[in-house]
């Protein structure tokens, strides 16, 4: 792996152009620049990606169409009281943004992404749809036979779109690759928690964007040498309160409320952002059987959030409690889509937890198109000065 | 089949029309005493959805089957959902979310009265179908929290692909065997018997051969019920606390045999203001309809002449009309299917056939779409549906936003302008097409 000399301005410019970009320019030379390449694009939060990589597709994140889509005719196919996010993401695909994408994953997050599969299929014949149902029981004899079967399903319809079979040594191999990436960013979540000042939430937010549209290995790469580079430059260590930011999972904030944030002086030290890039914990073995494997993680040691059933009461919301802990946060921002029936159903049971051990929390409501920020930096601000008062001994 | 009419009868007609009316009513009645009364009678009770909703197993455990659908709609019927939706709202719930589970908070909040005018107990175990609807998983953790009650997650599949796979009916059929029955077998305190689930799938069947014989009696014109005003009450014990009782079925034969009669004499649909006259429209309608304002909604329709001849919101709790009956011989597998096959868990493609199906076999002159503004499950992706619609049968679509039991968001005079533009481009398409004819 070549690492070059950039420094964290450079690469996170690299990474703004990518986020800019809604014509895919990288991914479509991609999938050009070799015959037989295809793309399979997916929506939070999660998809096995290991398994478009073993077919040797590029997995594409396609995470709504942000502040600068002007939407048009994705508002004839939503009702003003649905989130944003499928009209923006429609708006992608009307327009002939995503005319290069073979495949098309909806994972199960809540009804509307599960809906917005069956309006693609009607709108898209062409393109490969499948709804990914994951398992909300977990145990391996039910939930976890089910699952090996859905991801051998959606195996079998990758293996249709390129006319070529995924070998388990393939699959062995993507989840080694992805294993690396997983512990970058892992590292680099780790970094920002130790030294906020170096790894400012809207660079951390750009890079995880950037493994959205580019090949694994690049994306590993760019993590690689953003962590040399943040670790190398001085930057100046401010007063600010650390807090941790919750239901940003699926339709995405405008990076402007990102940036809102830190200036109104808080250290955002976790989030849940990008959930793909961080869904299982840990290494996933290499040696065995990959589906069962990848079962096992997700069954196991993968994250936790609104779009999964909590089988135990006593340990509902205590991920986040965790979080706040392990990261020496001092509140929560809860933040989330307007009508996103899952972060604002789960918020007040977050709440309840949080109130219970005395972590104060804040919450509002953003689209991803949202354009005034003045109210959040102002909200959050007053937030963090109340949080450095309380805790001055 | 005749039902059996009393002898001192004020009118035959009056008689006919309220058997199964008055036999519903008296069967909703005499399980809001069982579940109020439970804690004196000791008997255990279940929380459970509707799509999705096993009374048949239920049933095998003694168990009170309490669906809290029902409470939220019996409320917005009384007008106090209104209330308990600004209690769960003042606690802290988005105004953005789903109203059936504000208002059963709110309920809850607020002393949980059930209609009978007594307080529900705390549910013994919240059964948590998950079946076409993801804030179902949402609203049976924030009801745990409250009651801390055992919770069994059953994991409906989604028919994403237009068919049930045999990996769909094995992952139900295995949470029924590994966690459903031995978990309730533990809060009951009793065996589980198979034969006596087949004992009630069968009488199921029996119920759901003469609920699909109704609905479909509105394939005639005149059609003797209205499918979705009238359907709503229509598909109560079947898919409520009663499927797979002797109630249900006898419930089922009186209210065919009053529509047998209606048919007989060429009668329209019973409405709030006695029987329907004219029909000049016939719609199909997809979406559940408003609660807080049922009557005046309802009007606004038997006013105009207009008469629902089907409706996808009659499938919410089983889909029936395609074949599918529960079947004794495969308990736990008709579960599956049925689960499997209720129609929120339907693609939307398959809901877009479904409709399309409806609107030739039951000849109807358009598509109106009642979107309700807190329910994703079914509302995102209507405007496609009805474009498809519209596309497929060249017939008109139209659509209106109201709320199931949101008071706040549903406005009679918009609804009234918007039904009565409707009726009249049915009207110039019709004239259109005889014009051109
Ligand atoms: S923002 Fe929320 S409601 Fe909208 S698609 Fe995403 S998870 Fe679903
Ligand atoms: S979102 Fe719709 S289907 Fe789900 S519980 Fe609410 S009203 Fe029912």
């Amino acid at each position: 792996m070549t690492v070059t000399n950039r420094g964290t301005a450079q690469i996170t410019a690299w990474c703004q152009e990518l986020f800019d970009d809604l014509d895919f320019t990288v991914a479509r030379k991609w999938k050009a620049a070799a015959p037989g390449r295809g793309v399979v694009a997916y929506m939070p939060v999660y998809v096995p990606r290991e398994l478009i990589h073993a077919a040797g597709m590029l997995p594409l994140g396609i995470l709504g169409g942000g502040e600068n889509l002007e939407v048009i005719h994705g508002d004839a196919y939503y009702q003003s009281y649905i989130c944003r996010i499928p009209r923006s993401t429609l708006e992608l695909g009307i327009t002939g943004k995503l005319d290069f994408v073979d495949g098309f994953l909806f994972p199960s997050i809540c009804d509307v992404i599960r809906n917005l599969s069956g309006i693609w299929k009607l709108l898209f014949p062409k393109v490969y749809v499948r709804y990914f149902d994951v398992p909300q029981t977990y145990v391996d004899d039910t939930g976890g036979s089910f699952y090996v079967q859905e991801m051998q399903e959606l195996r079998e319809g990758l293996e249709h779109v390129t006319g070529r079979k995924i070998t388990d040594e393939a699959l062995r191999d993507s989840i080694a690759v992805y294993n690396q990436n997983r512990r970058l960013i892992r590292d680099l979540y780790a970094l920002r928690s130790r030294a906020p000042w170096l790894v400012p939430t809207s660079e951390l937010y750009l890079l995880l964007r950037a493994g959205m549209v580019l090949p694994v290995e690049e994306h590993s790469q760019l993590v690689t040498e953003y962590l040399a580079a943040a670790q190398a430059e001085q930057r100046p260590m401010r007063d600010n309160c650390r807090v941790v930011m919750n239901g940003l999972f699926c339709e995405q904030p405008p990076l402007n409320l990102i940036k809102a944030i830190e200036m109104s002086g808080c250290y955002v030290v976790d989030d849940d952002f990008m959930l793909v890039t961080r869904w299982l914990l840990d290494d996933v073995p290499v040696a065995g059987d990959p589906l069962q494997n990848l079962s096992t993680a997700f069954l196991h040691r993968s994250m936790e959030t609104s779009a999964k059933y909590q089988p135990d009461l006593a340990q509902k919301g205590k991920y986040l409690i965790d979080s706040v802990r392990e990261n020496g946060a001092e509140g929560v921002i809860f933040a989330a889509p307007s009508f996103c029936d899952p972060a604002l159903l789960e918020r007040p049971m977050l709440e309840t937890r949080l109130d219970a051990v005395d972590v104060p929390h804040i919450g509002f409501k953003y689209a991803e198109n949202s354009g005034q920020m003045q109210p959040v930096r102002e909200q959050a601000g007053t937030f963090a000065d109340s949080i450095k008062l309380w805790s001055t001994p | 089949m005749t039902p059996k009419t009393p002898a001192a009868a004020p009118s035959p007609r009056e008689v006919v029309k309220e058997l199964s009316m008055v036999k519903q009513k008296e069967m909703i009645a005499a399980n809001y005493d069982a579940i109020t009364s439970a804690p004196e009678t000791g008997r255990k009770v279940a929380s459970t959805f509707v799509p999705g909703n096993l009374n048949e197993l239920l049933m095998c455990f003694d168990l009170l089957n309490n669906l809290p659908e029902i409470n939220a709609i019996q409320n917005g019927m009384k007008k106090v959902s209104g209330d308990y939706i600004n209690e769960a709202e003042k606690r802290g719930h988005s105004e953005d979310v789903c109203t059936y589970v504000k208002a059963d908070l709110g309920m809850m909040a607020k002393g949980n009265i059930a209609p009978n005018g007594k307080p529900l107990p705390r549910p013994d175990v919240l059964l948590l179908s998950y079946t076409g609807c993801f804030t179902f998983m949402k609203w049976f953790e924030l009801v745990r929290d409250e009651y801390k009650c055992p919770t069994i997650m059953l994991q409906v599949p989604y028919q994403a692909d237009g068919k049930i796979t045999a990996n769909m009916r094995s992952y139900i059929v295995k949470q029924l065997k590994d966690d459903v029955i031995p978990t309730l077998e533990k809060v009951s305190g009793v065996k589980f018997d198979i034969d006596r689930l087949r004992e009630y799938l069968r009488e199921s069947a029996k119920a759901e051969d003469d609920f699909v014989w109704v609905m479909q009696s509105a394939k005639k014109k005149p059609s003797p019920i209205d499918a979705y005003f009238g359907g709503v009450y229509y598909i109560g014990p079947i898919f409520t606390a009663f499927r797979g009782t002797r109630d249900a079925t006898e419930y089922y034969r009186l209210l065919r045999g009053e529509i047998e009669e209606r048919i007989a004499k060429g009668l329209g649909p019973v409405t709030p203001e006695g029987d329907m006259k004219s029909q000049k429209y016939r719609l199909v309608v997809e979406g559940p309809p408003n609660w807080t304002s049922f009557r005046e909604f309802w009007k606004m329709f038997y006013d105009e002449g207009a008469v629902v001849v089907a409706s996808s919101y009659t499938k919410v709790g089983g889909t029936y009309d395609f074949g599918f009956r529960h079947d004794p011989d495969h308990p736990l597998e008709t579960l599956a299917d049925y689960c499997l096959g209720v129609y929120t868990n339907r693609s939307l493609p398959m809901r877009v056939d479904l409709l399309e199906n409806y609107m030739r076999e039951y000849d109807a002159d358009g598509l109106l779409i009642n979107s309700i503004k807190s329910c994703n499950s079914f509302s995102a992706g209507q405007l496609m549906i009805m474009r498809e619609i519209e596309k497929r049968t060249g017939k008109p679509g139209a659509f209106i936003e109201t709320d199931l039991v949101d008071p706040r968001y549903f406005s009679a005079a918009n609804v009234k302008n918007r039904l009565e533009s409707y009726f009249q481009m049915i009207d110039q398409k019709r004239k259109s097409v005889a014009s051109a004819a």
